[in-house]
């Protein structure tokens, strides 16, 4: 039998998430060192616009559910259906964006299969005994693990939108369309949507700011935090943050700045009171010059900086600020 | 009356996590423990359901699984006001995947608890963030569930759970049995948790009522291995860490900053599209 590696296709936000893709894309790598097929899965309600766009993007073959059964994402029918063809494609691998769903469906499916999961992955490899290598931070993201499924089948991981860069895409690919009929014995869902709307977050420029400031939780508090904003001020610059600062509302999540967040690529950073766990320093290796602020000068975001200050972030902030107006004035 | 089950994990205070370099491995001892956020956030929500009234009479319990001291967590659990607390451990638990942790927490629920309605999860804990152990653990019960709550609402014997996931808001409802995974990302302020102040904890270590329960109570035959049956496997963990030989700068704010200036103020004053005045001390002047 063909080896598969099945890519489960998270559609509903195909033109602001690209993680389908960008997992496609690192599959036809991937697939190229096992001798194995690159299969997309895609369940919903007239589909085909995007069963080409996945051809188009890599998937030499696609298994389609198109039913109205299906026109909402529902965890159940779709995990139940998606087990379903997994035991009776056998596929070696399935791959499923890190998106909310995606991470809702995946656990799922891992228990109903009997198998392994690693959650949010930022790279994929092949051992040399042929079997997916799961790499994902742990431990807060202080360490990167990497993870196998040494015999448990399909080896499932849930990978980080923005991990990898997809394929252009191509009008000339070709790819099977399989057609799945939806089976009898679908489950009657147990969980019922009510309402369901559109409700994007709204964007930031940061991604494409020239300098950024980016705080962390040893600013302190949302109060102190504030005066990176006096600071972006001055500087024409736009203010991001990280995770626990997200989380503590102390700035909106379009700020976050990291794997789960937004990449950056200023041509100076400014980091005042940020760790630097893995998560966050991922979407920093575009940043031209980095000055970090951190009373802790074995922080790993000190490692990273070009410019380390040992400092209170807050006074150190002001200090800036200060200056800044000083020299400015001039 | 309605008993709901909120699972606690313990997890390490700090996300700078003191670890050894050379052996690539934890010293977990000097970590102290918290209870986890997100299921921080799960509790107070079960907590709000039982201060309404017309939810009708309520029974809380929490349960964690986890090293003999995570029993720590279930008594701050008690002092914020759950009726119970329950710690599964067994050395034969350790290293469990997510996985086998929701088998171990189901076992739990279906054999002591068969007359749970709500099981209420955090989304992700904050020391391995896999968001996995919740709807493997309503997998395991086979029972409905509902991921990344915001909101929730008993109505008429159902729960009705509000929630944003991905680039949707969503409205969803389910007969209970059921289980729901708190949202961790704390942007609506329902279920912000209250605190509990140290005399509370105290007390509640007086009246104890933290029930300890090992492989035996939970009917895990004595060949059952956590870590063994669990199907994912750790090869290897490494440091990330690549560093730069930057400029390490200690002593006075003022001086650091002015020698930031003096130094690399044609980098900022380029970054800025802005002419900057380098060199300029008040000492100077
Ligand atoms: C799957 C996953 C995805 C994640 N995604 C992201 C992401 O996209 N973005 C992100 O940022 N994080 C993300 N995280 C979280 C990440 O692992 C870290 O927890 C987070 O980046 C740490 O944020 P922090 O540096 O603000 O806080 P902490 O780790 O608590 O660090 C605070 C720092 O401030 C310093 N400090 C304290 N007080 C002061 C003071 N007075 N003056 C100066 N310095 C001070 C401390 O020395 C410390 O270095 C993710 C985690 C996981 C597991």
């Amino acid at each position: 039998m063909e080896k598969q590696i099945w890519v489960w296709a998270d559609y509903r936000n195909y033109f602001q998430s690209r993680v389908t893709l960008q997992i496609l894309a690192r599959a036809t790598d991937l697939a190229k060192k096992t001798d194995a097929v690159v299969c997309a899965v895609v369940f919903g309600d007239r589909v085909d616009e995007y069963v080409a766009e996945y051809i188009a993007h890599g998937a030499q073959k696609v298994y389609v559910t198109d039913d109205p059964f299906l026109n909402t994402y529902n965890v159940e029918s779709y995990a139940f259906l998606l087990s379903a063809l997994v035991r009776r494609f056998q596929p070696e691998t399935l791959l499923v964006g890190a998106t909310r769903f995606g991470q809702e469906i995946a656990p799922r499916v891992a228990k109903q299969l009997n198998t392994g999961l690693t959650a949010d992955c930022i790279d994929l490899d092949i051992d040399d005994k042929g079997r997916l290598v799961q790499i994902a931070p742990s431990f807060g993201g202080n360490l990167i693990a990497k993870i196998i499924t040494p015999n448990a089948r399909p080896q499932m991981a849930t990978i980080r939108p923005g991990t990898f860069q997809e394929l252009p895409h191509d009008d000339d690919a070709k790819g099977e369309k399989i057609p799945i009929p939806l089976p009898d014995h679908m489950p009657a869902p147990r969980v019922r949507c009510l309402k369901s709307e559109l409700h994007p977050v709204r964007a930031r420029k940061i991604e494409t700011a020239d300098i950024v400031i980016t705080g962390g939780r040893g600013m302190g508090s949302k109060g102190k935090f504030k005066k990176l904003f006096d600071l972006a001020a001055l500087l024409n610059a736009e203010v991001g943050a990280t995770r626990p600062v997200v989380y503590a509302d102390w700035i909106s999540s379009d700020a976050m700045v990291g794997q789960a967040g937004k990449h950056i690529r200023p041509k100076l950073l400014f980091s005042f009171g940020v760790s630097g766990a893995i998560q966050h320093t991922a979407a920093l290796a575009d940043a031209k010059f980095i000055v970090a602020v951190n009373k802790n000068p074995n922080a790993t975001m000190m490692k990273l900086a070009d410019v380390a200050l040992v400092a209170d972030a807050n006074q150190a902030c002001s200090g800036i600020i200060r200056a800044l107006k000083q020299r400015i004035r001039n | 009356m309605l008993h709901i089950i909120v699972c606690i994990k313990q997890v390490p205070m700090v996300s700078e996590l003191p670890w050894d370099p050379r052996t690539g491995t934890l010293k977990r001892e000097t970590a102290q423990g918290m209870m986890d956020p997100a299921a921080r956030r799960a509790l107070e929500a079960a907590l709000q359901i039982k201060a309404d009234r017309t939810s009708g009479p309520v029974r809380i319990t929490a349960v964690s699984m986890g090293p003999p001291m995570a029993e720590e967590v279930l008594y701050e659990a008690r002092a914020l006001g759950a009726d119970q607390g329950v710690l599964l451990t067994d050395p034969c638990m350790a290293g469990a995947d997510t996985c086998m942790t929701a088998v171990i927490l189901g076992k739990f629920i279906k054999i002591h608890c068969p007359d749970a309605g709500l099981i209420l999860c955090g989304s992700m804990s904050s020391d391995s963030e896999t968001a996995q152990v919740g709807p493997q653990l309503a997998e395991d019960l086979d029972i409905p569930a509902i991921g990344y709550a915001r909101r929730l609402e008993l109505v008429d014997g159902c729960i009705r759970v509000e929630r944003h996931v991905d680039d949707f808001l969503e409205l969803m409802e389910m007969d209970l049995p059921g289980l729901v995974t708190i949202d961790h990302a704390g942007e609506s302020d329902r279920y912000t948790p209250r605190y509990v102040a140290l005399g509370g904890v105290e007390a509640a270590f007086n009246t104890g009522n933290i029930q300890v329960m090992n492989r035996q109570a939970l009917g895990l035959d004595h060949a059952f291995n956590a870590l063994k049956h669990s199907p994912t496997k750790i090869m290897d963990v490494y440091s990330p860490v690549t560093e730069k030989k930057g400029r390490v700068l200690t002593g006075a704010v003022k001086k650091m900053v002015d020698t930031l200036f003096d130094d690399y103020g044609k980098i900022i004053s380029s970054a800025m599209g802005k002419d900057l005045k380098t060199h300029d001390h008040e000492e100077d002047k």
